[in-house]
């Protein structure tokens, strides 16, 4: 029997990817890291800044989103996200960018705690890629 | 009669302005494939947005408590309507369409009572609603450096729906805007996206979810998201339904550019054939005369 599931990335403009030789997908939800496989129970839940880890056949991929939702039921995994990056196509100097913009915003003094806590999510998943 | 050099330059004017049209029909429908392009990739993000909080709101245990977003303020006093039109003219009847469809919403609240608020999106709207709605028109909000619908426009002005819903300024929010069905016909669509309006969707599963963290927490995080989003594909929908406005105007344009010039030619033709032939007559009955 197989293992494998699908899952499906979109954000606003496009589908992002679609995959269906995935074998185990770890999501950053806003409770702490998910690893999701086939079979698992009908979930939803949200994505706080983090780093994707997909895991299939035909190679590992990495991608870091900074919000989103997860859906997962029937063997279909969702995430939809409006801000996705492949970290193999992501260079020092785009790091460094986000870094800076992420920075920026959690020392913001005018914020609510959530939005400060999100920030500082950002700072530090994106120091940990340097 | 006009004379055969004013009917020249009138022709060559009207040649000319053939030229533009058919020149500004071409770029319209290179730009009408990118953006229905964008449209229909852009639809399965909503979609799948929808689906997810058609999911929630079923699943949802207290209704009573449910976030406002979803279930409104319990009155129906300030309605809140985002036009959304094109920040450039010449594309036929897109922006009045919505302003029309935009008008008889208006003016059947303020018959009912309550109170209008207006946001527009795009220069065009608000140049057409300012002389009648003028002290209605609260915001008014123009893209016209972004080339592309894009989600950051969109989000900046669903955060700002959202601001203004949560200091308690209005009460029912509605869009407006043109939906695309092919390049002759869009649809000016009243689109009600505060509170949401799921009525006539059927429930589609009744599989219970598991949560994390809980239903209201997700909601309450999620509707905020579905505003930007609706007024995304609203954006994107509107943006192919211009071009392909506009390619359909600058088709007839064209069109009657060409008839104009033909018209005109025969008229051209016509008058250089009696000016001959006045000519001829004057010679041979002054041959005659002699």
């Amino acid at each position: 029997m197989s293992e494998e599931f699908k899952v499906e990335i979109v954000n606003p403009e496009k589908s992002f990817l679609v995959k269906d030789d995935v074998s185990e997908v770890v999501v950053p939800a806003f409770e702490g890291e998910m690893g999701i496989l086939k079979d698992h129970i009908s979930i939803i839940s949200f994505l706080k800044p983090g780093i994707i880890k997909i895991l299939s056949k035909s190679g590992d991929e990495n991608y870091y989103v900074e919000d989103g939702i997860v859906e997962f039921k029937n063997n279909n995994l969702s995430i939809l996200t409006s801000t996705i990056f492949n970290l193999a196509d992501m260079d020092k100097s785009k790091q460094q960018d986000l870094l800076k913009e992420a920075e920026a915003e959690a020392n913001k003094t005018d914020i609510n705690d959530q939005s400060k806590y999100l920030a500082d999510q950002k700072v530090e998943v994106l120091k940990t890629l340097n | 009669m006009a004379s055969l050099d004013d009917l020249k330059k009138r022709i060559a004017s009207v040649k000319s302005t053939q030229k533009i049209t058919k020149a500004m029909k071409m770029v319209a429908a290179a730009k009408l494939r990118r953006a229905q392009e964008s449209a229909e990739k852009g639809r399965p993000y909503s979609e799948k947005m929808n689906n997810v909080i058609l999911n929630l709101s079923n699943g949802i245990s207290d209704k009573e408590n449910a976030p406002k977003l979803l279930s409104g303020t319990g009155q129906e006093k300030t309605h809140l309507c985002v036009v959304m039109t094109s920040d450039r003219g010449l594309c036929g009847g897109f922006n009045s369409n919505i302003i029309k469809k935009a008008k008889s919403y208006f003016s059947k609240i303020l018959d009912e009572g309550k109170e209008l608020k207006i946001i527009t999106v795009g220069s065009k709207g608000n140049d057409q609603l300012k002389r009648v709605y003028g002290d209605k028109i609260i915001e008014n909000i123009s893209f016209k450096e972004s080339k592309n619908a894009n989600y950051f426009d969109a989000d900046k002005v669903g955060k700002m729906v959202i601001e203004k819903f949560e200091v308690g300024e209005f009460d029912i929010c509605t869009i407006f805007y043109n939906q695309f069905k092919n390049v002759i016909t869009q649809i000016p669509q009243a689109q009600q996206i505060i509170p949401l309006n799921n009525e006539d969707e059927e429930s589609s599963s009744e599989e219970s979810y598991e949560f994390e963290p809980d239903e209201d927490e997700i909601l309450s995080n999620l509707l905020p998201k579905n505003i930007s989003t609706q007024i995304f594909k609203a954006m994107l929908e509107n943006s192919a339904s211009e071009q392909g406005s506009r390619m359909s105007a600058m088709d007839n344009a064209t069109r009657n550019a060409g008839e104009m010039v033909d018209k005109l030619t025969i008229e051209y033709n016509r008058s250089r054939q009696a000016a001959i032939t006045k000519e001829l007559i004057e010679i041979i009955s002054g041959a005659e005369s002699l």
